[in-house]
């Protein structure tokens, strides 16, 4: 796991974003070059391909609120004449999957429940890991040791594992959608607390040596003030930008976990359980695949992108580590 | 240090296999019930006895990492009766080795020469090219690449076998046939990362007095390149290397059951199908203790190979 403490010899290395692993945006480029997104940021701007990316992350989240009000078919509704028909079918853009369902609707819908599970098991992290995380930084001493420690063990397992496990220990077979929903908000939070924790303490012990929080401390401000009022307001940009990775490591994991049989539980239709039925389409039928594949590279990289651009922008590098 | 480590590894080692060997206690309902559902009443009983459920949890921890370090990984239960799990983790074991060295060599005989060259380079439309690319890999997943090189190269093109596994000892040119698919697809998003790594790593390693007096020198600019900017450099990409096994083992798994090898992943995936909670205690266990065994020994390794850190630590 890579070291986020300050004092590490080596960068933190960049971690890709195909399995669970923590991200570390801060590595990504280091030396005299900046990357695209550094230097549009460093202008103030989107530029073109953050501009793109958030188009991209509007029009996804759009679509997936409106969904119930958009004019598309019920994404589990069989009409066996397009099953198996491409995209181009005389009233299916994107053609029929193997039961003959709309391939369209069920990518539309199906990004309603990807994006509340990623949304979710990141907010989750967020908050949890961000309260640990300013705690230990702030406090130092033994309760730093401890929840360096929670961290520690927590990061010790391969993360997609972590995640695999709790959910077949207490959602596995056949349980109710809603269940296998939450059970899978609760693991997958549960595994990004100790990368949202180390990053938020990282940058807490870094903000917490500046002089405006010894004034705080001198004119006798409580500790809890302090940490709302002086630290966390410098500390959320760290952790926003890693958040915003994270919820595009927990969207590749929700496909990650489909294929294993443990993700979002049909009916209701997700990116990952697309890709896992049409699995076994894919010899006649590669686009049921293919659908959401390059939904999730998309929106994977849009996020990727963004996540970089906010990096920059506060400088996350300079205070976070 | 080597000792503070080692402290710190039987700290970590205890938490994960309580974790692992507390698993089936943490099953909702009667655990019984979960492992077994298809047992008759006396079968669940002789069960009961077998598992000794009703132990304290500390007399249950020590029995299971009695079992775990002498072999004993339980057995999968069926209407038969039981089979023993570590006579297929024996043969699955090497399968999922074989995948992710093969997976990690390929990624670094790639990485390695683009890394060196962009940094070289840097700032030519190559290093671009070569950037965003990579920031395009990494933004997809190892499943996608998975699917869409058996899509193509396995049923479209036909070149290469979608499914099976040969052992290298077998046949070492079919062995290579059938690794080549899941390996790149593993390698993929690690290529990215060790790239872009050494590239941002060398760039900042070239600017350092040391390679300014061998350039003076006249030491050819490959040499200088290879020989004294590259060594600084391995040192941080072995550790990257080592902590990128967390990736590479989740993603094996993934890999292996879409390809159909029958490694540790493949086991994972029947145990989760077939709700088979003690196989899947015994071959997360495996993967974790595996996956902080590795992580120790690399940063053991790291302190070895760098006489900065050894010194700089004691």
């Amino acid at each position: 796991m890579p070291e986020l403490d300050p004092a590490a010899p080596v960068p933190p290395p960049l971690i890709p974003t195909s399995t669970l692993e923590p991200v570390d945006l801060v590595a990504a480029v280091e030396g005299p070059e900046e990357a695209e997104a550094e230097r549009a940021a460093r202008r103030g701007r989107l530029g073109i391909g953050g501009t793109a990316a958030l188009s991209w992350l509007v029009l996804v989240v759009a679509l997936a609120l409106l969904a119930p009000v958009l004019p598309i078919d019920d994404p589990n509704e069989s009409i066996a004449s397009i099953a198996k028909q491409g995209p181009g079918t005389e009233g299916h853009l994107l053609g029929g999957d193997g039961l003959g369902r709309d391939v369209l609707s069920r990518v539309i819908w199906g990004s309603r429940a990807t994006l509340l599970l990623a949304v979710s098991a990141v907010l989750l992290g967020l908050i949890v890991g961000g309260a640990l995380g300013l705690v230990a930084g702030y406090f130092r001493g033994r309760a730093d040791t401890g929840l360096t420690g929670l961290f520690d063990v927590l990061l010790s397992f391969p993360q997609l594992i972590l995640a695999v496990t709790l959910v077949t220990v207490f959602a596995g077979g056949g349980v109710s959608s809603t269940r296998r929903m939450i059970v899978l908000i609760l693991a997958l939070g549960v595994v990004s607390i100790p990368v949202l924790g180390r990053i938020t303490r990282a940058s807490t012990l870094s903000w917490c040596q500046r002089e405006f929080v010894t004034a705080s401390r001198a004119i006798g401000a409580r500790n809890r003030s302090i940490i709302i009022g002086e630290v966390l307001p410098n500390v959320l940009p760290a952790m926003f930008s890693i958040a915003l990775l994270g919820i595009a490591v927990v969207i590749v994991a929700e496909g990650g976990l489909s294929l294993l049989g443990v993700g979002i539980q049909l009916p209701t239709p997700s990116w990952g359980n697309m890709i896992a039925e049409g699995r076994s389409d894919l010899r006649d039928a590669p686009y049921i695949v293919m659908v959401p594949t390059i939904a999730i590279f998309l929106t994977v990289l849009a996020l990727n992108y963004l996540g970089d651009i906010v990096r920059a922008r506060f400088d996350v590098r300079e205070s976070a580590l | 240090m080597i000792l503070r480590r080692l402290a710190h590894l039987v700290i970590v080692l205890f938490f994960v296999t309580l974790f692992v060997a507390t698993l089936t206690a943490m099953l909702p309902g009667d655990p019984v019930d979960a492992i077994a559902g298809f047992a008759s009443p006396e079968q669940k009983e002789a069960l009961r006895q077998d598992l000794k459920l009703d132990d304290p949890v500390w007399v249950q921890y020590g029995r299971w990492v009695g079992n775990f370090v002498t072999g004993d990984l339980g057995n999968y239960y069926s209407v038969t009766g039981g089979r023993p799990v570590a006579d297929r983790v024996r043969d699955a074991l090497p399968v999922s080795l074989q995948l992710m060295i093969e997976a990690q060599v390929l990624a670094l005989v790639i990485a390695i020469p683009l890394g060196v060259f962009t940094a070289y380079r840097a700032g030519s439309r190559f290093d671009k090219g070569a950037n965003a690319t990579a920031f395009g890999l990494l933004a997809i997943p190892n499943f996608a690449v998975a699917l869409v090189l058996a899509y193509y190269v396995g049923v479209r093109f036909g070149w290469l076998p979608v499914s099976g596994y040969v052992k290298p000892s077998d046949d070492l040119v079919e062995h290579l046939r059938r690794m080549a698919m899941p390996a790149i697809a593993l390698a993929v998003g690690q290529i990215a990362v060790y790239m872009r790594l050494l590239r941002s790593d060398m760039i900042a390693t070239l600017q350092e007095d040391y390679i300014l007096m061998a350039k003076s020198k006249g030491i050819s600019s490959s040499r200088v390149l290879w020989r004294h900017a590259l060594r600084p450099s391995s040192l941080t990409l072995l550790t990257v290397a080592g902590l990128n096994v967390g990736v590479l083992i989740g993603g094996a798994v993934i890999v292996e059951v879409i390809f159909s090898l029958p490694g540790i992943g493949t086991l994972l995936y029947e145990a989760i199908q077939a709700r088979q909670y003690i196989a899947l205690q015994s071959l997360v266990a495996i993967i974790a203790v595996g996956y902080v065994l590795i992580n120790f020994l690399v940063d053991v390794l790291y302190a070895v190979l760098d006489p900065r850190i050894r010194h700089a630590r004691a």
